[in-house]
């Protein structure tokens, strides 16, 4: 499913990658971001919302480069990159799911300029309706699904990438990792 | 018609960046939504949403009421009116209360529908659209000219003039920078806004959930920064399951925009935190606007098993040529007309729905398997019913009423056409008649018409018999098309009947709306044609035996001539189109033809009741190639040549852009040859090939057929 997830989610302007392990995830995570010119400068920044992710590195160190835990609306609209956690994946339409109920989800998958989306590569369902099936609104307020980058077409019908929403997503699957969210 | 409703026609079609940028979009969207859908049962998926939808219209009440119970209980507040106006006084009276001044807003057609905008904007408030096309029809101070793109009539030109205004610089017209402004330029008030406005695609009633789909992430946002949420939702999205939501994700924005998915799909169950720790505050108005008469209503209560997807607009061959403004300033194009006519009123719909060409392409590409086609021909009837027949219409058909009187006028036609005709055809008329041969030529009248040279043929002693039914146009127009009926029919073993009291089938009426003048041409055609001893009814026109098989029986149900009902019935179970009676006859060895000496390629035409209303698209082209002809296809095969009976002459400014779209198509293949199943398809083409002098041979099946008869 891995296979068909990267396809689609590719065919939507996505970038897929997967490791095996946390560590490999994190370094290829935080030499991207430097690549992409993290810095402390606004516009420059990155916002993580989800910071047991990475629980044994020193935040105050990640700080000093420019990333940030403590997630606000302006921060995050300040942001270059936008950093969380996702629950599920669609193969058949190249999709990313999760419970964003926390709202620092929302801000940093939507406001800045790159989403980097982490979750467990066993985490990929087949389509829509076993992803329906899985979840109940009761017990998530607010699910969201994210198919590649913000996009529109509104002027001459030609495609756009990156209008309110970010112009990259950048999603890491990680082999060693759990799948998070008890369901239903 | 009004003036000024055909002078908005005129200036749409003669918006070169309308047609243009329409032309370019439906080209791609026909092939787009086929990928999107590849993989899919259709079928099966639409079939799904309009049980599921139908269901939800039968119990609206119901669902409005299970779905506030659980929105409540999950800390939102409900307000259900029927009022537009109350709709625009509760949002009002949210926004005083909380001190709001800025207000974001996502795409929502259930606002526009009440022009809450200029409402708000009235109140002091500064609101703002957020999706890029509805900001760019609010800074140009516009209405959507399309449901889910709707800005689509404008170029990147006039964008970046909107814009360089709106930013106080000049701009370019690169359409990644105008992207860019407009994240720029609304990012502050998305942070800064007191109030977001969504609509919603679907609402769940078993939980009180919104879904939200969105490509630019403003709903994301709208529904996320400000501490207020309002949702304008019309009863029409409510359904019951939490799972009845999969077909509808599924469908929507692969019949919308050829997308699997759409970027953002946010399914919003509730109130959900917001930035500082506090709740926010979730307001869901569940808007009735005559959707529940709506849905009371038999006929139209399919209508609410929309789903908004705009899919009936782009395949539409009328819409690409005016594009949206032409039908008013709300909902466009098929079901746009049939909207507007109940939320608005049925008067505002008498112009626009006389656009409909009755093609039928809408209705094949509905995800929520609505008859578009239908309901806007019961708007028709409903309108004459109302406010009856203009003058001149009604004359015409008291005429039509009367065969012999009919019969006679067009015979007289034949001679005083004359002075006109030259080579087949009428190239001018003088005067006020001259619309109709401006594009294209008539065809002469008949000198002598079909049902005159029929008691000439001798025909062989067969062991079945067939009544022809041939129809106005092959009778006094082109009876040679008769001739090779019967020769066909004949070489098949079958005698053909020719019963001199069969009349006009109605149709021209009935399109009109006038079911009464329909439904008494049925009668007429009832009793010459139901014979004893005849196996078949053939007709060789698609519209003529579709009244045959169907339009008799439903005029004579709506004009209350119910005992005439067996008959019609007994007539439509051995009516049939020639097509599929040939390709019958050819499949079990009766009919062979000689298929060996010349190789010759033809084009073929699909004609919109042959494919569309009676679903016969194969049978035609295996019946050519039997008989040696080649088929090169055409681009657009089965787009409406334009022809649509009265149309042609009620709209000839619509009519003629797409004759010569499907003059092109047919040139484009080099085939010499076109061939097609309906008379009318080929007065159309055979009269635009003639008008631009081209050399093109316009052909109905049955004529090449019989040209290659084995002997």
């Amino acid at each position: 499913m891995y296979d068909q997830f990267k396809v689609k989610a590719e065919a939507v302007s996505a970038d897929v990658l997967r490791f095996q392990t946390k560590g490999e995830a994190l370094d290829f995570i935080f030499r991207f971001m430097r690549e992409e010119g993290l810095s402390t400068y606004a516009g420059e920044s990155a916002v993580w919302a989800d910071g047991n992710f990475i629980e044994d590195i020193d935040k105050n160190v990640l700080e000093a480069e420019g990333i940030f835990f403590g997630v606000t609306a302006q921060r995050a609209a300040g942001a270059r990159f936008g950093i969380c956690c996702m629950d599920w994946a669609i193969a058949d339409t190249g999709t990313l799911a999760h419970d964003s109920t926390s709202f620092e989800k929302r801000l940093v998958s939507t406001l800045p300029e790159i989403h980097i989306a982490i979750l467990s590569a066993k985490a990929i369902l087949p389509d829509l309706q076993s992803f329906i099936e899985r979840v109940s609104p009761e017990k998530f307020p607010f699910i969201s699904l994210i198919t590649g980058p913000s996009r529109t077409a509104d002027i001459e019908r030609v495609l756009t990438i990156g209008v309110h929403g970010p112009r990259r997503l950048v999603t890491v699957f990680v082999d060693e990792l759990e799948v998070n969210t008890d369901e239903k | 018609m009004k003036n000024e409703f055909i002078e908005s026609i005129d200036r749409a079609v003669n918006n070169s960046n309308l047609t243009g940028a329409l032309g370019k979009f439906s080209e791609a969207y026909r092939v787009n939504r086929a990928k999107a859908y590849e993989g899919v049962d259709f079928d099966e998926l639409r079939e799904k949403i309009a049980s599921i939808k139908s269901a939800a219209a039968l119990e609206l009440d119901a669902l409005a009421e299970l779905f506030r119970e659980n929105a409540e209980a999950r800390g939102a507040k409900v307000f259900r009116t029927d009022e537009p106006v109350e709709v625009k006084e509760y949002i009002l009276r949210i926004a005083r209360e909380n001190g709001v001044k800025t207000i974001v807003k996502s795409k929502s057609m259930a606002t526009e529908e009440i022009h809450l905008n200029p409402f708000l904007e009235k109140a002091g408030i500064v609101v703002k659209e957020t999706d890029l096309g509805e900001w760019i029809i609010q800074l140009a101070g516009q209405t959507p000219s399309h449901m889910v793109m709707p800005a689509i009539h404008m170029t990147r030109e006039e964008v970046s003039d909107i814009f360089s205004k709106e930013v106080n610089e000049r701009l370019s017209s690169d359409i990644p920078k105008l992207v860019k402004v407009a994240r720029e330029q609304l990012r502050p008030f998305f942070l800064n806004a007191d109030m977001g406005i969504s609509g919603a695609n679907i609402a769940v009633a078993e939980t009180g959930t919104l879904v939200l789909m969105t490509n630019e992430g403003n709903a994301r946002l709208v529904t996320t920064l400000p501490r207020i949420h309002v949702a304008v939702v019309g009863i029409e999205k409510l359904v019951r399951h939490f799972k009845d939501i999969v077909p509808i994700i599924k469908a929507l924005p692969r019949s919308a925009t050829a997308q699997l998915l759409t970027s953002y799909v946010s399914i919003i169950t509730g109130k959900t935190p917001v930035t500082n720790g506090n709740e926010k505050e979730l307001h869901i108005i569940l808007m009735d606007n005559h959707r529940s008469d709506m849905a009371a209503d038999p006929v139209f209560r399919q209508a609410m098993q929309c789903i908004r997807c705009a899919s009936c607009l782009n395949v539409c061959p009328v819409f690409r040529l005016v594009g949206g403004h032409v039908f008013g300033k709300v909902y466009t194009g098929g079901i746009g007309t049939i909207l507007t006519a109940w939320f608005d009123e049925l008067g505002k719909s008498s112009d626009i729905q006389g656009l409909c060409i009755q093609c039928g392409a809408c209705k094949d590409v509905c995800p929520a398997k609505i008859g578009i086609p239908e309901l806007i021909m019961e708007i028709r009837r409903r309108l004459v019913t109302k406010q009856g027949l203009p003058l001149v219409q009604k004359a015409l058909y008291s005429v039509v009423n009367n065969r012999r009187l009919f019969h006679s006028m067009l015979r007289a036609a034949s001679i005083a056409g004359g002075a006109f005709a030259s080579g087949g055809f009428i190239r001018h008329l003088p005067f006020f008649l001259s619309e109709l041969t401006d594009g294209r030529s008539l065809p002469a009248i008949a000198k002598e018409p079909f049902r005159d040279r029929f008691t000439r043929i001798r025909q062989p002693v067969c062991r079945e018999k067939a009544v022809f039914y041939a129809g106005c146009l092959i009778d006094f127009a082109y009876p040679e098309m008769g001739e090779a009926v019967v020769k066909i029919l004949n070489s098949a073993g079958i005698e053909v009947i020719f019963p001199e009291g069969q009349t006009c089938c109605g149709a021209p009426a009935k399109y009109a709306g006038a079911y009464e003048v329909a439904a008494a041409n049925a009668v007429d055609n009832i009793k010459a044609l139901l014979l004893p001893d005849v196996s078949y009814v053939v007709s060789a026109c698609p519209t003529c035996t579709v009244a045959l098989q169907r339009d008799f029986l439903k005029t004579l149900e709506a004009a209350g001539k119910n005992k005439w009902i067996t008959k019609a019935e007994e007539l439509a179970a051995k009516s049939f189109d020639f097509s599929s009676l040939a390709k019958k006859l050819a499949e079990s060895g009766r009919l062979s033809f000689s298929a060996t000496d010349t190789e010759a390629c033809v084009t073929y035409h699909d004609s919109c009741h042959l494919k569309r209303s009676l679903c016969i698209h194969e049978e035609p082209r295996t019946l050519l190639n039997l008989a040696g002809y080649t088929i090169q296809e055409m681009s657009e095969c089965d787009t409406c040549c334009g022809m649509g009976g009265a149309y042609s002459m009620k709209l000839p400014e619509i009519s003629l852009p797409m004759l010569k779209r499907k003059l092109a198509n047919i040139d484009n293949t080099k085939a010499g040859t076109a061939a097609m199943d309906c008379p009318g398809c080929v007065l159309q083409i055979r009269g635009g090939f003639d008008r631009e002098r081209k050399n093109i041979t316009v052909k109905h099946s049955v004529e090449l057929l019989a040209e290659r008869l084995k002997e």
